[in-house]
């Protein structure tokens, strides 16, 4: 994998008339994870989207060099679709083959999306941001509804991502057993 | 894998679920039910009078492809936005531009050609002859068009807000009446001028359509 970089300096927060967070800073590099940690509604998915490049920081600036996956509280397929084929869409986008299922999503193929568990939809939403292929990984809340066993493979596959040179930025509020896992506490953000 | 690419499988894509329909919303078929209804009760509702019915069916055509154009506003963007697709687009470099652009085309595949074919049997409902009825499908090729631009604008400006599908019909109506005054203004005795007034304002529609439509997506992130 190509080096890749992440950056953030001194990053402000806003929805609608709030400042959720200010001076949010960080740098991170090829093998890199660093876990957003904070309670519920402190502005961790927004974060995330801003670092994504799809929102706008109320202030600083977010600096990127290498493709970046987003994968967050929307699934991105369609849910009258059969798994196998609402995937496959995106391993078309992606240019990739159907590669190794280490998200057991292959005896699903014929369930239609929208009659999946929360724990077999998480598990897609990883799968589809592994296949992606990017370089930077933005996952938020990556353990919700999977089990001790999923949670497991779902921590060895960032390991995996970091380990053949990608970032990962988490946010949780669950603690990651990762290891060199840099902890940003955004609760020191708050204005 | 080269942007081009991408946005064909995603044209295809938008092609299948705007002609199939999805999550309990209807396909490209409730539309044309709609559009057939009103020319089989017009009838009813004025009599058949033969001569009446020729004079004034073209107009209630015209009518009632803008009424039905309503129909699939909510479903154009409003499920792709729920579920993330245009920020994934969007992570991987293709522009809102691009992706409402192959939108617009897809939903004048699924709209506005099926409400082509299905005018000649409006036409035989409302007593319309064969060279007003040819007038009238070379209008809704110019118009169609701009309908369909309109409606994905409008789609994209309305998603995710509360009763955003009726806000939608109410803004498309004062939108499309340019279309309708021209369509239906190109069928009277010398109105043929009506079409390429039909067909400017239907190029300024599809001109401008992509980059509001792409405009409102970005700003429906914040």
């Amino acid at each position: 994998m190509q080096p890749c970089r992440l950056a953030a300096d001194d990053l402000a927060c806003r929805r609608g008339d709030r400042v959720l967070l200010r001076g949010v800073g960080f740098a991170l590099g090829s093998g890199d994870a660093l876990h957003l940690a904070g309670p519920n509604g402190i502005g961790k998915s927004s974060l995330l989207r801003i670092l994504a490049g799809l929102m706008r920081p109320y202030a600083g600036r977010v600096e990127a060099s290498g493709a970046i996956a987003l994968s967050d509280e929307h699934l991105p397929l369609d849910a009258h679709r059969p798994l196998g084929a609402a995937l496959a869409f995106w391993q078309r986008i992606d240019g990739v083959v159907a590669g190794d299922d280490r998200f057991g999503l292959d005896d699903l193929g014929d369930v239609p999306v929208r009659y999946l568990s929360t724990g077999q939809r998480k598990r897609a939403a990883l799968s589809c941001m592994v296949a992606s292929g990017a370089a930077i990984w933005l996952i938020d809340e990556p353990l919700n509804g999977l089990d001790a066993h999923w949670s497991t493979v779902a921590q060895a596959a960032i390991e995996a991502h970091r380990a053949s040179g990608g970032i990962a930025v988490i946010a949780s509020h669950q603690p990651l057993a990762l290891g060199g896992l840099a902890v940003l506490p955004l609760l020191e953000h708050v204005p | 894998m080269t942007a081009p690419r991408r946005l064909a499988l995603i044209f295809r894509r938008d092609c299948a679920l705007l002609l199939g329909g999805s999550r309990g919303r209807g396909g490209a078929v409730l539309p044309l039910l709609f559009f057939l209804a009103v020319a089989m009760l017009y009838p009813f509702g004025v009599g058949p009078d033969a001569r009446l019915l020729a004079r004034t069916g073209a107009g209630v055509i015209w009518v009632a492809a803008l009424l039905a154009a309503i129909l699939p506003l909510d479903r154009l963007i409003e499920p792709d936005l729920e579920s993330g697709f245009f920020d994934q687009w969007a992570l991987r470099g293709l522009s809102e531009e691009a992706v409402m652009l192959g939108r617009i085309v897809a939903h004048w595949l699924c709209f506005g050609v099926p409400l082509m074919l299905a005018t000649p049997i409006a036409a035989a409902l409302l007593a319309i002859d064969g060279q007003q009825l040819w007038r009238l499908e070379l209008g809704l090729l110019l118009g169609t068009p701009g309908l369909a631009a309109i409606g994905v604008t409008i789609a994209a400006l309305t998603a995710g807000l509360r009763a955003g599908a009726a806000l939608g019909g109410l803004l498309l109506i004062p939108l499309a009446v340019p279309l309708l005054i021209f369509g239906a203004g190109s069928l009277q005795p010398g109105g043929e001028n009506g079409l390429v007034l039909l067909a400017a304002a239907s190029l300024v529609a599809l001109a401008v359509a992509p980059f509001a439509a792409g405009a409102a997506i970005r700003a429906a992130r914040d």
